[in-house]
């Protein structure tokens, strides 16, 4: 148990390290090049995310990756048809559940 | 002013809720399972606040890794978080005694509510950042110590609703699609991790791809400066 403790210190310790490290190096002032990549990594990033939350998709076996698709879709819809993330984000959370616990 | 503040912040934050609380449960459910009771499991989602690192750390400290290995494993699980870390610079700049709190609590998700930099009118910017990384953080350890507690004993199936969290970054794609003109960083955000999805396969494209679209977007930057 001694260990568990030491360990989930060190995992908690690393893990803020990393969060803060950037602010540590740039705080006196910010250079162009970082700036720059504040303004174009979010972006980038979130696309990144998607990809990375759809990653365990199997297109080539059953059920070909078809309630995740359809529930992306359902979401992006109703962004663009609502501008508003709550209804968009259960909308197709709701989809995606009655999809795979009814359907698929 | 604060009152709106926090209205405006919890409401930002709902689309959270529920997938930390699920993800948070299925979290303490593990722990409990592992031998691990309710205050290893608040101290973690306390302290660390970490998703996906959390998990790992369940396998790491049932079995018993080195300190080495550990800290090693956790830098290579959370090495994305330099990257929201130098996107956040500039934003929470003004956030004095906030700041400290903020930067412990910028997960994947509080940073997909709060990397587009705006904020609803009328509200202190950096009080609703606060608060909004403080709700989300409230949500995972509430549903650490629920499935810490009560196990698996849940009152309707929840299968699939780890979906939510997926939807989120959907949504956020969307609209960051929508509200700019400028679709060359989401681009290249997309085609990069595909690309390294296929290269590297699914247990290990996220690094490369980080540092793909850092690349890439570094020789776009040199590109746009010759240009000026």
């Amino acid at each position: 148990m001694m260990h568990s403790a030491v360990l989930i210190a060190t995992m908690s310790i690393v893990t803020i390290l990393t969060r803060f490290l950037p602010f540590v190096v740039f705080r006196k002032e910010t250079p162009g090049y970082i700036s720059y990549l504040g303004r174009v990594l979010p972006p980038a990033i979130i696309a990144m995310l998607v990809v990375y939350c759809l990653k365990d998709i199997t297109p080539a076996a059953y059920p070909f990756g078809i309630p995740e698709l359809i529930a992306v879709v359902c979401v992006a819809a109703v962004q663009v048809w609502k501008r508003n993330s709550l209804i968009s984000i259960l909308s197709g959370t709701v989809i995606y559940m009655v999809l795979i616990q009814m359907v698929f | 002013m604060n009152a709106r503040t926090i209205r405006k912040a919890f409401y930002k934050s709902i689309p959270v809720m529920a997938g930390y609380i699920v993800l948070g449960t299925g979290f303490g459910i593990l722990m409990r399972n592992a031998g691990y009771g309710v205050l290893w499991t608040a101290a973690m989602s306390l302290f660390m606040f970490a998703g996906s690192m959390q998990f790992v750390g369940v396998g790491l400290i049932t079995g018993g890794a080195s300190v080495l290995t550990t800290a090693i494993t956790t830098f290579m699980v959370n090495a994305r978080h330099l990257f929201y870390s130098i996107s956040m610079i500039e934003k929470y700049k003004d956030a004095g005694p906030y700041k400290p709190y903020m930067i412990f609590a910028l997960t994947d998700e509080t940073y997909s509510l709060l990397c587009d930099g705006t904020t609803p009118e009328g509200v202190d910017p950096d009080l609703y950042r606060f608060l909004v990384s403080l709700f989300n953080h409230s949500y995972w350890v509430a549903g650490s110590i629920i499935g810490s507690l009560l196990g698996a004993v849940l009152p309707f199936p929840t299968t699939g609703i780890e979906f939510s969290m997926t939807a989120l970054f959907v949504a956020a794609f969307t609209e960051q699609w929508l509200t700019t003109k400028d679709h060359v960083p989401v681009l290249t955000g997309l085609i990069c991790t595909l690309l390294c999805l296929i290269v590297f396969g699914r247990e290990r494209f996220l690094i490369p791809a980080m540092l793909l679209i850092t690349l890439v977007l570094t020789v776009l930057r040199r590109r746009e400066e010759g240009r000026l």
